[in-house]
């Protein structure tokens, strides 16, 4: 199954469950979506569940959180993460704060989602992560996903979810199909939220990241295979909360650790990452933490200077 | 000829109500900048010819509802409320009025703290409108808040001690003076960022509608938002106009003209001054009212919530009010000019409604002061309650964080660490 159409079936369960579920962003209703990622749903659903709005993020992401103070649950879609930052006040400010601010009287079963990070050629203003941004804000839950899997299953948990949640999605794995088991079919699967998942298990050297750079990891350890370096990919899935149970865990097991990232350096995912473990697994580390991120510069654009932006 | 301009052209595209406001106020225009300023005279006739445009319009649509709205208006005698409604607003404005005033007292002693934004002189606007809402209709606010939550009808002692921050205020203390919370009161808050506020009650709006239409309940709740003139030059304002009138929300925009924002005075940073015009700019009715005189803001709110009720889209009202005080208590309020606010004081929204009711005979200085005494205690007995509170526990610092509070991942021991009891005592590690 594609993501694509994981992401699709998520929501298209939800909102059959849930009357209360709809859908709002630019042209997710007659376009087909964007990314076509909420293909069908304005046919099948009508145009009262499934909203077209205007060019106003902060204007239509404010109505979101109105409407989940008031109870519905909405699922707003970004364009792309980047265009969130016109809206990043109400996500942050009226949505994650609003539990504490009235102390539990209103919670906001919202789900910001939408296509995060590095896609193909778009310049350095369609290319970045937002990952470690709304990850270091209390009162949201942030979720990257994988594969077609860790799509279906986290959506549908992030829609259920009584807390606001960011869902960062990957223009490029959008297309990508992977297996999928009879158990992630079913209706009601969902996965936890803040657990993550051991790709594949290894001995010499943790790997840990999130989102596409997983592929990438995997490829990388077998080629690690291949020269007797037995690796363990951990996919996060997770960013907000962390799960740095399983992370110190493995790196216990295997004593070495490499935290992989599209995004920025500095203050990255990989950063708290390091943290945590320098600060629970500091005996058993054989060696420095090593943090493979993203450039340090805006994306450019030509295609070589993009490749050696990324991780490669 | 009809040109791209012509009204024969706007009527087209706009709708009835819409329309008609843009083409019976295009005559009327205001002298100069300065006569907008708080002159009374001159509003006051276009105010009341405002209020018959939008009764004209009302009466032309098509709406079955609207002849009910005439009849009554015909039926009953010339004064504009009754004797219980009187004294109903003269209390709810007394308590705004005295509320803040303590709030001033008890943050010069010490007991009040950050940033405290009081609403003395703006009573009429909160109690016109508030006062015709029901509990299930909504209230969004800014950070000057606390008589917005009073007149919906949270209670003084609750607000008082979340000004205290004691655990006993109607957000146990988490959200403070400018993010007054009530889910049973349904004020919806309180923000601290101007304009956030607007977008979140136009989401409160376009759940009433779709609770309406797609969950089939029979809901005729509106939101009221509240805000003031510097919000009306910002982004999400025009975005939340355009989206209101679009998607036809039951949603009342009332700003609160109080001339200034902290010091920037409205008319150095707007274009056009006029912020009711905006209104039909976007394809709604766009009223301004003299905000001193809560009776003539309570015909406006009549009008505008009952439009709301029946599905016909938001309104915008601009209420030309004044701040008594500074823009917060930390502000020494250097900038205004001592006539201009001599002027105002002498429109006491409170004063004025006293002399309506005793000429009008509809209540006499005793039972005003008998009033006023009520409320005194009232607010005395609510500074007394939010001083013998507690302050919250050290458990409740993560407390309320996640609705779901397995959001806090998962602890070393791989359980959830929301299930380690220890968790909220602050003993374990976060």
């Amino acid at each position: 199954m594609t993501v694509r159409d994981a992401l699709n079936s998520a929501i298209d369960e939800e909102m059959s469950a849930d009357p209360k579920v709809f859908v709002m962003g630019e042209e997710v209703g007659q376009y087909q979506g964007a990314y076509k990622i909420t293909k069908g749903l304005l046919e099948k659903y009508g145009p009262e569940r499934v909203y077209d709005t205007p060019i106003t993020e902060a204007g239509f992401t404010g109505i979101g959180v109105g409407a989940a103070y008031a109870g519905l649950k909405p699922v707003v879609e970004f364009m792309t993460f980047n265009f969130s930052m016109q809206a990043i006040d109400h996500i942050i400010n009226s949505a994650a704060k609003s539990n504490y601010m009235s102390a539990g009287q209103i919670n906001v079963p919202i789900v910001f989602r939408g296509p995060n990070g590095a896609a193909a050629g778009v310049g350095a203003q369609h290319s970045q992560c937002y990952a470690a941004w709304y990850a270091s804000v209390p009162g949201l839950k942030v979720l990257a996903p994988y594969s077609a899997e860790d799509a279906r299953g986290l959506l549908k948990a992030a829609i259920r979810d009584p807390d606001p949640v960011v869902f960062l999605e990957n223009e490029l794995l959008y297309g990508e199909s992977f297996p999928i088991s009879e158990e992630a079919l079913d209706s009601s699967f969902c996965l936890p939220i803040g657990k993550a998942k051991i790709e594949r298990e290894g001995k010499d050297v943790t790997i840990t990241t999130f989102s596409k750079m997983v592929g990438f990891a995997l490829k990388a350890a077998e080629k690690l295979a291949e020269e007797g370096i037995s690796a363990e990919v951990i996919n996060l899935r997770s960013i907000r909360p962390l799960d740095r149970a399983t992370i110190n865990a493995s790196v216990r097991k295997t004593s070495r650790l490499v935290t992989v990232e599209e995004g920025f350096p500095q203050h990255g995912v990989c950063a708290e990452i390091c943290a945590s473990v320098v600060e629970e697994s500091f005996s058993y580390l054989d060696a420095p933490v090593e943090r493979i991120a993203g450039a340090d510069v805006p994306m450019p654009y030509a295609a070589n200077l993009e490749r050696l932006a990324l991780p490669q | 000829m009809a040109t791209a301009f012509s009204p024969t052209k706007l009527t087209a595209t706009v709708p009835l109500h819409g329309s008609q406001e843009n083409r019976l106020l295009l005559p009327i225009r205001l002298a100069s900048p300065s006569s907008f300023l708080g002159s009374t005279r001159s509003l006051t006739i276009n105010s009341s010819r405002r209020l018959n445009h939008a009764a004209n319009a009302a009466r032309r649509s098509p709406i079955v509802g609207v002849q009910e709205i005439v009849k009554e208006k015909k039926a009953t005698n010339s004064l504009l409320i009754t004797k219980e409604e009187g004294l109903e607003l003269y209390e709810d404005m007394i308590l705004g009025r005295s509320f803040e005033d303590m709030c001033a007292q008890m943050y010069y002693r010490g007991k009040m703290f950050g940033f405290v934004h009081l609403y003395n002189g703006q009573e009429a606007v909160s109690t016109g409108f508030i006062k015709l809402l029901t509990k299930t209709d909504s209230v969004v606010s800014t950070y000057r808040d606390h008589v917005h939550a009073l007149s919906k009808g949270v209670s003084a002692r609750a607000v008082m001690s979340e000004l205290f921050g004691k655990v006993t205020g109607c957000c146990r203390g988490q959200g403070g003076s400018m993010h007054m919370f009530s889910k049973e009161h349904n004020m919806l808050g309180g923000f601290a960022f101007i304009g956030e506020g607007i977008p979140v009650a136009t989401g409160a709006a376009f759940t009433s509608k779709y609770k309406r239409e797609v969950l089939k309940q029979n809901c005729e709740d509106v939101t009221v938002a509240f805000f003031g003139d510097g919000t009306c030059n910002n982004g999400q304002f025009y975005e939340c106009l355009n989206m209101a009138a679009l998607y036809k929300l039951p949603i009342i925009f009332v700003v609160e003209n109080n001339l200034w924002a902290i010091g920037m005075s409205h008319l150095r940073s707007t274009s056009d001054p006029e912020i009711w015009k905006k209104g039909p700019a976007f394809g709604m009715p766009g009223v301004h009212v003299d905000g001193m005189d809560v009776l003539k803001v309570r015909q406006v709110a009549k009008e505008a919530v009952t439009r709301a009720r029946r599905g016909e889209g938001p309104t915008l009202v601009e209420c030309e009010t004044y701040r008594f005080r500074g823009h917060s208590l930390a502000d020494p309020d250097e900038l205004r000019d001592a006539a201009e606010k001599a002027k105002y004081a002498a429109r006491d929204p409170i004063t004025a409604l006293k002399k309506y009711l005793v000429e009008n005979k509809l209540a006499n200085e005793g039972e005003l002061k008998s009033i006023e005494k009520k409320i005194d205690e009232l607010v005395e007995e609510a500074v007394e309650f939010a001083d013998a509170s507690p302050q919250p526990g050290r458990s409740q610092l993560l407390e309320n964080v996640f609705a779901d509070p397995k959001g806090f991942g998962i602890g070393p021991d791989g359980r959830y660490r929301c299930e380690d009891p220890k968790f909220t005592e602050g003993t374990a590690q976060v």
